[in-house]
């Protein structure tokens, strides 16, 4: 294999994983005492150690990255390293599958078993007489202790959209337009892709350009429907199981295509300065499988929180 | 034909920097897994004193030396010191020495990712023992941390675990994706992965499972961080959601959790007989699929850790059988360390003495896992102390007993100077000694009724549970002498060759390299046939 003949680039010593652990530590410790103010040393002002962690934090990426950058300019990365590169995104993105999975794992549970149960149905009924007049149904509007987690008064399903107004409602229904942003986003950072392979500049530029767009409109649509969901429709976190698992699993998802959308930025403004070629675009691709893995888990956030 | 390029500072030397630097901006792989290793024995000694506490307390009945709430806080920062500052950290510091040794390469394949994730870990450490002293105290949920013990009655510093948390997953899963990159992309040509070593076989399927389960533990925690701060019902009942579901996701996790403690300890005993027996590993390839099988099977058994919640009937007797697949890979597993030994040459040196312990003992603590796995049986079983006396017969001379295997059998080619023999065998018998007075009658206690999580205990137990605490107390002692016989291997001692041990250069690539190593392990890397 023509990798082994070339060198493996180890770099010798860095300040830079230090930094991050650094920054790492900062970032929980401005956390937990923004959260607790009252145990740290920091009393009010906690928020401001948040806020250097988060500055910490992109100050050292953004060296971290221009490093490896500049090191895959200057020619020392070889196959295998790039392909270390790879294998290393490959299994972080299953890592972000996994982290889903646990969301995903907590809504099938609520919807098909603590909340039946809780209504009095299946094998562990019983658990009825917690709450004797509670009935089970999904989404879950009254929820059990009403005075402790007030149940929303709409709900964001497919079925009572359609129900409400036949297919007026779907057309105003907002997930329909955020479907519609992220699937041919999918479809266009593809073509960039191509246009990459195939040394079209122009392509790849203006094809990623309007992936951006169209996933920054996603992120914009998500806005209003949470707005929406607040001060319309009573719908918030603490609107009992429903209102937590549909703004968590959303939530988690937005922010992924917002990483995304920053990770795909920043490929786009190293595309104009010409980086990458046909046969080095690791920082591309990563970006495009990040976001074609967003896109698989939105598919999966239609049919389990807002279809089904 | 494969060299190192050194950036620009190098100035062309080829050896560590000098002083604290070397220790903090290092991207050595051998680095990483001195501090790796270092950072387990410390918090080995921080936990062992937290376990030393309680078995104090628990020496005769009655409370007498320190409040329940106190002990609570023991016996949880005692379980998560040692599940995720001892164990886990060992592993890996062993891995990052080992595999790029094993596989012919120059260095782990993300140098800098790797050192990241070792300085995560002294981070979320400090923040997690920093807890202890304040006000309200310490986790005090055991490191299980069921909600609502966890959510609704914690102490405040929870805030403070849950980030902690974050940031170990976080450094386990940067250090196992560069562990399963390493494995997959940086073998020397012709090492295909049916000839590759069992340690790295056994990392390879840790790396996985830790990269599967550690997300799953952040989501756990996350949720109940939501369910603290933000209002929202994952785990209340009252709201819709249910307690029940924390156990269940934690299991997801916990359960592979518990094969990722004991993997890599399998590949080391599986190197350690071989070489002692003189014979290569019997059934090298029903190795690889035991692991395999352990892996897949051990992500659909999460429940038998909760058979007295209130489980449907199909709940039970699926995750009853399935459970008792495990066993198994790893019956497999165990009849193949016995085969090799079978008719080979064996001697007894240290890591050979612990080896074997490991299998006989590692033995025991499966049998009574398949005990606890019969449901109707588990119900009388269940948070007593046959459980503890369960899971500490396989993570002490179990996990334990692995890595102190691996570290006596390695520790001349690292440090180039052999250990004291002597010392290493009164090393092996204090602890096999020991661990076996000390948790043998947890067994029989444990039948008789005793819970665990309890600082008092009803009098009966009492002569055990003496038993118990002397055993304990000889066991955290003995460790000392492990600690001088590493210090002294690193200082003095008589000089290994580059085998090591008779007949071994066939056993590995490691063996091949001069001992100690060159600071660049495979600078060429080697063809193998
Ligand atoms: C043959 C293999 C095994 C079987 C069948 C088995 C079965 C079980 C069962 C049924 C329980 C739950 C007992 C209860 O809470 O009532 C349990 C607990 C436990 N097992 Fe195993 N086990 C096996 C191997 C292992 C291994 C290899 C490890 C770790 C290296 C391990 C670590 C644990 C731990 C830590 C707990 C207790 C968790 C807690 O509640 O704190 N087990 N085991
Ligand atoms: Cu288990």
């Amino acid at each position: 294999m023509s990798s082994h003949q070339q060198p493996y680039y180890v770099p010798k010593s860095s300040k830079l994983p230090f930094a991050m652990a650094v920054t790492m530590l900062t970032l929980i410790i401005g956390a937990s005492t923004t959260l607790k103010p009252e145990l740290g040393p920091f009393g009010e002002n906690s928020y401001l150690v948040l806020l250097t962690g988060f500055l910490m934090m992109w100050t050292t990426m953004f060296f971290w990255f221009s490093q490896v950058i500049k090191e895959n300019n200057e020619g020392l990365n070889n196959l295998m390293l790039n392909n270390s590169y790879y294998y290393g995104m490959a299994w972080f993105i299953f890592s972000e599958v996994m982290f889903f999975f646990a969301f995903f794992f907590a809504l099938a549970y609520i919807r098909n078993f603590a909340v039946p149960w809780l209504g009095g149905e299946g094998e562990k009924g019983i658990s009825n007489i917690l709450w004797p007049g509670f009935e089970a149904h999904w989404p879950l509007m009254v929820t059990p202790d009403q005075a402790a987690f007030p149940g929303p008064e709409e709900e964001m399903s497919f079925g009572t959209a359609y129900g409400h107004g036949g297919l007026a409602g779907v057309l105003g229904w907002i997930p329909l337009y955020n479907t519609i942003c992220l699937l041919s986003s999918s479809v266009t950072v593809h073509i960039a892709h191509l246009g990459l392979k195939n040394g079209n500049r122009l392509q790849f530029n203006l094809f990623l350009a309007i992936t951006l767009i169209l996933g920054y409109s996603f992120v914009v649509l998500q806005a209003i429907e949470y707005s929406e969901a607040y001060t319309q429709m009573g719908l918030t976190l603490k609107s009992g199981a429903y209102g937590t698992t549909f703004f968590m699993l959303t939530g988690f998802h937005g922010f992924h295509v917002c990483l995304g959308a920053i990770i795909l930025t920043i490929m786009l403004i190293r595309g104009l300065r010409g980086h990458f070629s046909h046969d080095d675009q690791f920082g591309f691709e990563a970006g495009s499988w990040y976001w074609h893995f967003v896109d698989v888990v939105w598919i999966c956030l239609v049919a389990f929180v807002y279809v089904m | 034909m494969s060299t190192i390029v050194e950036t620009h500072e190098d100035h062309g030397h080829h050896g560590p920097a000098k002083g604290l630097t070397r220790w903090l901006f290092t991207t050595n792989h051998k680095d990483i897994g001195t501090l790796y290793l270092w950072f387990s024995f410390l918090m080995l000694f921080i936990g062992g004193a937290m376990a030393m506490v309680v078995r104090a307390e628990l020496f005769e009945p009655g409370l007498q030396i320190i409040q329940p709430e106190f002990f609570n806080q023991m016996t949880t920062n005692h379980g998560l010191i040692m599940v995720f500052g001892v164990i886990m950290p060992a592993f890996v510091g062993l891995a990052n020495w080992m595999i790029p040794m094993q596989i012919g390469a120059p260095d782990m394949a993300l140098p800098r990712l790797n050192n990241l994730s070792f300085w995560l870990l002294p981070m979320a450490f400090t923040i997690l023992l920093s807890t202890l002293f304040m006000e309200p105290g310490g986790p005090n949920f055991g490191w299980t941390f069921y909600a609502p013990l966890s959510t609704t009655y914690a102490p405040d510093t929870v805030t403070f675990f849950i980030f902690s948390i974050h940031i170990m997953g976080a450094s386990s899963i940067l250090g196992s994706i560069n562990i399963i990159t390493t494995i997959l992309n940086m073998r020397a040509p012709g090492l295909t992965l049916m000839k590759m070593p069992l340690f790295c076989w056994s990392w390879l399927i840790t790396a996985y499972l830790l990269i599967a389960v550690m997300p799953v533990l952040a989501g756990t925690v996350t949720m109940m961080l939501m369910d603290i701060h933000f209002g929202t019902s994952f785990f209340n009942a009252a709201g819709g959601g249910d307690p029940i579901l924390f156990q269940h996701i934690f299991w997801f996790f916990g359960h592979p959790e518990v094969y990722i403690m004991i993997l890599p300890a399998f590949g080391i005993v599986s190197h350690v007989i071989s070489t002692f027996s003189r014979k290569p590993i019997f059934g090298y390839s029903s190795m690889v699929y035991a692991l395999t099988s352990i892996a897949i099977l051990s992500f659909v058994v999460w429940a038998h850790h909760m058979f007295t919640v209130g489980m449907p009937l199909a709940g039970e007797l699926f995750f009853m059988y399935s459970t008792m697949l495990i066993a198994i890979p790893t019956g497999v597993k165990v009849f193949n360390w016995v085969a090799t030994m079978f008719k080979g040459s064996i001697s007894f040196e240290t890591p050979m003495l612990f080896a074997i312990a490991f299998v006989a003992l590692f033995t025991i603590g499966g049998f009574s896992g398949l005990m606890l796995t019969i449901v109707p049986a588990d119900f009388q079983y269940h948070d007593t102390y046959f459980v503890v006396a369960h899971f500490h017969y396989v993570l002490v001379p179990g996990s334990l007993f692995g890595i102190f295997a691996g570290v006596y059998y390695w520790i001349p080619k690292w440090t180039g100077n052999m250990y004291d023999e002597t010392l290493g065998k009164l090393h092996f018998w204090l602890s096999f000694i020991s661990v076996n007075l000390t948790f043998f009658p947890m067994h029989f206690v444990g039948l008789a009724g005793m819970p665990r999580r309890y600082p008092d205990y009803a009098l009966q137990f009492a002569d055990f549970n003496a038993m118990a605490s002397v055993g304990a107390f000889i066991f955290g002692f003995s460790q000392l002498l492990l600690l001088f016989i590493v210090i002294k291997s690193i200082r003095t001692g008589k000089k290994a060759s580059s085998e090591v041990w008779e007949d071994a250069k066939g056993r590995g690539l490691e063996w091949t390299l001069e001992s100690p190593p060159p600071y660049h392990s495979f600078t060429i890397q080697p063809e193998v046939k």
